[in-house]
C-alpha cells in the first residue's frame, strides 16, 4: 500500500504568538517548530499500517527550506521518502493544489492528513484535495482499519462517533486516538539523514484568499478572586456583573 | 443572489448554532441588499423550519430524503452546491460543526470559491470582502480578503447572536440529484450519548481536570452542570486515562468551545487547554493552587478544594434559580 502523509511545520503548542512587519508576518524568532500534532497522529497510523501490511509512506510538506528539520523528523519516525514543495503555504487552496498534483502523479492508495493545522486551523486541505481528486474524504477520523481495498473508519461527531465503510483510495483527516504519537529512535534518526527528500517548485500559484493583517486578542482585565467559603458571591457576580446566567 | 445558509438538524430539531448562522446570514444579506435562503437536509417538521425562518430566512429549501439523516459528507456537499447554484448565491454561510468541517472545503473547492474558516465577525464589505478568522487555536486572528466571486464562510459559535426577526418563509421541497459518488461512504452505525447537552452547542460548560482525582468523583461536576443546564468537559489527561469519553476533551487537540460561561475545576490551565477555551465569554477557575496558570486566563477565581467547594457552589446556583 502506498500512503501519502501531509505534514505541517508549526510552532510548538506552548508558543506565545507574536507578529512583525506591521502585523503581517508571524514572528518565528526563537520559536520551536514541530510536526502538527494531528499530522503526527496521521503519520503514526501510516507507519503502523506499513509495519503490519507492507508498502511505503511518503511525507509531503509545502514550505520553505526551514521546514526540512521537521520533514527529517517524519522520516526518522518511519516515513520512507519525502517531498517538499518549495513555497510559503499562502492559503488552503494553494496547498491543496500542490498535494493533489503530487497525488495525481503517484496514485497513492491512501492520503492521510491532520484534521486541522494548528497555525491556521482551517481544516480545509483534506476536503479540497479530495474534491480535486474526485475522492471521498472523511474527517475527523479516530480509528482506521484497512482490509484489502476496504477501510473501516470511526469518525467523531458531536457527542459520539459514527462507523463508516469505504473503498480505497480516499483522504482522511486524522485525530487521536487513531494511533499513539511515535518518538524517533536513534536508528530512525540516523537513517533519516540519507532517506530521499525531493524538492520541487510549486505547480501553480493560484490562491483564493489573501492576508490583510494579523491581530492579537485584547488582554484579560484580571481575575476577580472570591473566597472559598462564599460561593454565593460568585453566583451573584455571574448574574449581575457578567450577566452570563 | 440570495445568501445561502445551511441549517443543521440534530435529533429532529434545528441546532441552536444554526439559528445563529441564519441570523448571521441575515446581517450579511442586509448589507448586500439581498435575502436569505436556508437549506435543511433530512427529516424535520415544518414548524421547526418556520423557526429557522423567523431568524432571518425568507425561503427555506428542504431536501427531506432520509438519506440525509446521517451526516453523509458527499451527499451534503452536492446538496449545498446545487442549492447555491439554484439560488445564484455568492455567499454561503455555515456554522462550524463536525459535518460542516468536513463539507465546507469540498463545497468551496467544487464552486471555485474562497473559504474562510473560524470566522468570528460579520464581513467588512467596505474594501472588497474581508473577514476576521480565529487562528493559532484562538491565540490570534487573521483578517483575510476573500478574492474569488463566491465566498464560503464557516463561522464560529457566538460570531453572531440568534435573533428572532419574526420573518416568515416559503418552504419549498428540494431534490438535489445525487450521483453514485455521493454514496461512496457507507454508514454502518452511530454511537452517541443521547440526552446530553452537546459540548459544542452548550452555552455553559463545566469542565474537570486531574484535580478531581478519579472518575468516581465526576458526579460533583455533573451535579453542577445539571443545575446550570450545562455540558460537561474535561482536560486531555482525564480522557487519556478514560475517566471521561474522548468527545469531552477540550483544548488544542480536542474540542474548541466558545460558551458564555466556562467553569474549569481542578484544571491547571496548560496553554494547550487554554487554547480550546479562550473564546469563552467568561471563565471561572476553581483550583487549590493559587499559582495555577488557569487564574491568568480566568475572569473569576476561587482558591480551594474542589471537593468542598463544588457541593456548596451547586447549592448556591440552585438557590439563585
Ligand atoms: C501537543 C500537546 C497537545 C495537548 N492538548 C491538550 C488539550 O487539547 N487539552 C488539554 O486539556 N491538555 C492538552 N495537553 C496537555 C496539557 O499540556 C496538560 O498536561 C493538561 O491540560 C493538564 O491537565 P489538568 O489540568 O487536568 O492536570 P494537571 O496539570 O495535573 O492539573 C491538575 C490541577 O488540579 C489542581 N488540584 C489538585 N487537587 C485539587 C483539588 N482537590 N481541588 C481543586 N484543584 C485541585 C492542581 O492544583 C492542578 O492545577 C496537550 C499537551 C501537548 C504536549
Ligand atoms: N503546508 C502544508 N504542507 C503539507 N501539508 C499541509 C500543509 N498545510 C496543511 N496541510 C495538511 O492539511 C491538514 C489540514 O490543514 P488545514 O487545512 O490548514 O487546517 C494538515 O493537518 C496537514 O495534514
Amino acid at each position: 500500500m502506498k500512503i501519502l502523509v501531509c505534514i505541517t511545520h508549526v510552532p510548538d503548542t506552548t508558543t506565545r504568538i507574536t507578529f512583525t512587519d506591521n502585523n503581517t508576518k508571524f514572528n518565528g524568532a526563537g520559536v520551536q517548530f514541530i510536526i502538527g500534532p494531528y499530522d503526527d497522529y496521521a503519520l503514526a497510523r501510516a507507519v503502523e499500517l506499513k509495519e503490519t501490511s507492507g508498502g511505503t509512506v511518503t511525507v509531503i510538506n509545502i514550505g520553505g527550506p526551514d521546514t526540512e528539520p521537521t520533514i527529517r523528523k517524519a522520516l526518522a519516525i518511519g516515513a520512507d521518502d519525502a517531498i517538499r514543495i518549495n513555497a510559503e503555504p499562502t492559503d488552503g487552496w494553494f496547498v491543496a493544489q500542490q498535494i493533489a498534483e503530487i497525488a495525481k502523479q503517484n496514485n497513492y492508495d491512501l492520503i492521510l492528513m491532520g484534521r486541522e493545522s494548528i497555525d491556521y486551523n482551517g481544516g480545509q486541505v483534506h476536503g479540497m484535495v479530495a474534491e480535486i481528486l474526485g475522492m471521498p474524504s472523511v474527517s475527523p477520523v479516530m480509528q482506521l482499519e484497512i482490509n484489502g481495498t476496504t477501510a473501516k473508519v470511526a469518525r467523531e461527531i458531536e457527542g459520539g462517533k459514527e462507523y463508516l465503510e469505504l473503498s480505497l483510495p480516499f483522504v482522511a483527516g486524522c485525530q487521536e486516538p487513531i494511533a499513539e504519537w511515535k518518538i524517533p529512535n536513534m536508528r530512525g534518526i540516523m537513517s533519516a539523514r540519507t532517506k530521499p527528500l525531493q524538492v520541487m517548485e510549486p505547480f501553480t500559484h493560484e490562491q483564493m484568499t489573501s492576508l490583510v493583517n494579523y491581530e492579537l486578542p485584547a488582554a484579560k482585565s484580571g481575575c476577580k478572586m472570591i473566597a472559598a467559603d462564599s460561593p454565593e458571591l460568585l453566583v451573584s457576580a455571574l448574574k449581575t456583573e457578567a450577566k452570563v446566567i | 443572489m440570495a445568501v445561502l445558509v445551511f441549517i443543521e438538524i440534530a435529533e429532529g430539531e434545528i441546532k441552536k448554532s444554526s439559528l445563529e448562522a441564519v441570523s448571521y446570514a441575515k446581517s450579511v444579506a442586509d448589507a448586500m441588499g439581498t435575502s436569505v435562503t436556508a437549506l435543511a437536509l433530512g427529516t424535520i417538521s415544518n414548524s421547526e423550519l418556520e423557526n429557522a425562518a423567523k431568524h432571518g430566512a425568507t425561503k427555506v429549501l428542504h431536501a427531506a430524503d432520509a438519506v440525509y439523516n446521517n451526516q453523509v459528507i458527499n451527499a451534503y456537499t452536492t446538496a449545498l452546491v446545487e442549492a447555491a447554484k439554484a439560488e445564484g448565491s455568492t455567499v454561503i454561510v455555515l456554522e462550524k460543526s463536525s459535518i460542516v468541517d468536513a463539507i465546507a472545503p469540498r463545497i468551496a473547492a467544487r464552486l471555485n470559491a474562497s473559504l474562510a474558516s473560524n470566522v468570528t465577525e460579520l464581513p467588512n464589505l467596505s474594501n472588497g470582502f474581508e473577514v476576521e478568522c480565529s487562528i493559532f487555536t484562538g491565540k490570534a486572528f487573521a483578517v483575510n480578503k476573500l478574492t474569488a466571486p463566491i465566498k464560503v464562510l464557516a463561522i464560529k459559535k457566538n460570531a453572531h447572536a440568534a435573533i428572532d426577526h419574526g420573518t416568515a418563509a416559503t418552504i419549498t421541497a428540494f431534490n438535489p440529484s445525487l450521483s453514485a459518488a455521493d454514496s461512496a461512504v457507507k454508514h454502518i452505525s452511530t454511537e452517541k450519548a443521547t440526552g446530553d447537552i452537546l459540548l459544542t452547542e452548550a452555552d455553559i460548560v463545566v469542565s474537570g481536570g486531574r484535580g478531581l482525582k478519579a472518575s468516581e468523583n465526576w458526579h460533583l461536576i455533573e451535579n453542577l452542570a445539571k443545575t446550570l443546564g450545562a455540558a460537561t468537559g474535561c482536560s486531555k489527561p482525564v480522557s487519556d486515562m478514560h475517566w471521561r469519553p474522548h468527545h469531552e476533551h477540550v483544548g488544542q487537540t480536542g474540542i474548541k468551545v466558545s460558551p458564555s460561561l466556562y467553569i474549569a475545576v481542578g484544571i491547571s490551565g496548560a496553554i494547550q487547554h487554554i487554547a480550546g477555551i479562550s473564546s469563552s465569554k467568561v471563565i471561572v477557575a476553581i483550583n487549590s493552587d493559587p499559582e495555577a496558570p488557569i487564574f491568568k486566563a480566568a475572569d473569576y477565581g476561587i482558591v480551594g478544594d474542589a471537593f468542598q467547594i463544588l457541593p456548596k457552589l451547586t447549592a448556591a446556583f440552585e438557590a439563585a434559580k
